[in-house]
């Protein structure tokens, strides 16, 4: 009985265990459109593979908040973005723009691609060379 | 051609494997901090002890130690007896971030205050110009509000001889 009580608790409990969901109200449909991708494209800083847009950490809601407020001063998606760069760093950004700092990044995996084609076509050249040397009678 | 064609793949695969392998002891939580060489932000808050109007004009005029803390944060309680030991060599400003004035002040009463100021910041406005993902934090300031350096989490006797010194005698 005392166990049945017991669990009663805990269930009763659990129910009210909401995740706090933050409402924001927007001009239009287009500014909430912003606002969701700007969550989706903005990483959060305290938390490795999170955007802000879906983190429950403190910082995140901090700065869907900062985001928030910029959009309704009428601020553009690059201001934003430049706004977090300049205190968070490039990490911030899940989709980072091409420059000389992120050329690695974008190429890199072509450039290994390519290399790795290169070198896969020059054995199947050399080997088929080396068996046109070889007699097909013996 | 041919000796290189077999050696090469197996020098690339070492090379991979090197950055790889750096790339396990490096901590993924340590960020590079946007402000290095950057002033402190500018900001117009309040003292916590005293009240009174605080600006970055009336931080220290030499280097200093700028500590993001909170009396939520259970790290900056572990710090916190390393910190008053090094106020006797840096002066270290204090900023109360994200917190209530009464819970900081009971903080500081019961584990005391080695702080030479303490500013005030519980909307975390100054925490999130400064970059601030969490505290502690702690940020090397040199004479003329230059940031040099930022620590994330706990400041201790390896994080200061290793990270702190160095730059910290560059500066002065």
């Amino acid at each position: 009985m005392k166990k049945n009580i017991m669990i009663a608790c805990l269930l009763s409990v659990s129910l009210c265990l909401h995740a706090a969901i933050e409402t924001y109200q927007f001009d239009s449909p287009e500014q909430e459109a912003r606002f969701r991708q700007l969550g989706y494209e903005l990483r959060c800083p305290k938390c490795q593979n999170q955007a802000i847009g879906d983190s429950d950490a403190e910082i995140s809601g901090d700065l869907r908040a900062e985001v928030y407020r910029m959009l309704k001063d009428g601020a553009t998606d690059e201001e934003i973005k430049e706004f977090m760069v300049a205190r968070y760093g490039r990490y911030v950004l899940y989709n980072p723009p091409l420059d000389k700092h992120t050329l690695i990044l974008w190429f890199g995996p072509a450039v290994l691609l390519i290399l790795g084609g290169i070198f896969v076509g020059l054995r199947i050249r050399q080997s088929k060379k080396a068996l046109e040397g070889i007699d097909p009678q013996i | 051609m041919n000796r290189l064609m077999v050696w090469l793949p197996l020098g690339f695969f070492v090379i991979l494997v090197g950055f790889f392998f750096r790339g396990l002891s490096l901590n993924p939580n340590e960020q590079p901090s946007a402000l290095i060489g950057q002033p402190v932000p500018v900001f117009e808050l309040t003292d916590l002890m005293t009240g009174e109007r605080l600006t970055r004009e009336q931080l220290p005029r030499q280097p200093f130690l700028l500590n993001v803390w909170a009396s939520w944060c259970i790290t900056c309680q572990v710090e916190h007896p390393y910190l008053t030991q090094l106020s006797k060599q840096i002066p270290l400003v204090g900023l109360n971030y994200k917190d209530t004035e009464i819970a900081a002040k009971n903080w500081l009463a019961k584990l005391g205050d080695p702080y030479a100021l303490q500013i005030f910041d519980p909307t975390g406005r100054l925490g999130l110009d400064l970059g601030v993902a969490g505290a502690p934090e702690t940020f090397l300031v040199d004479s003329k509000g230059v940031i040099h350096l930022r620590i994330q989490g706990e400041v201790n006797d390896r994080i200061y001889a290793k990270k702190v010194q160095p730059v910290f005698e560059m500066i002065q």
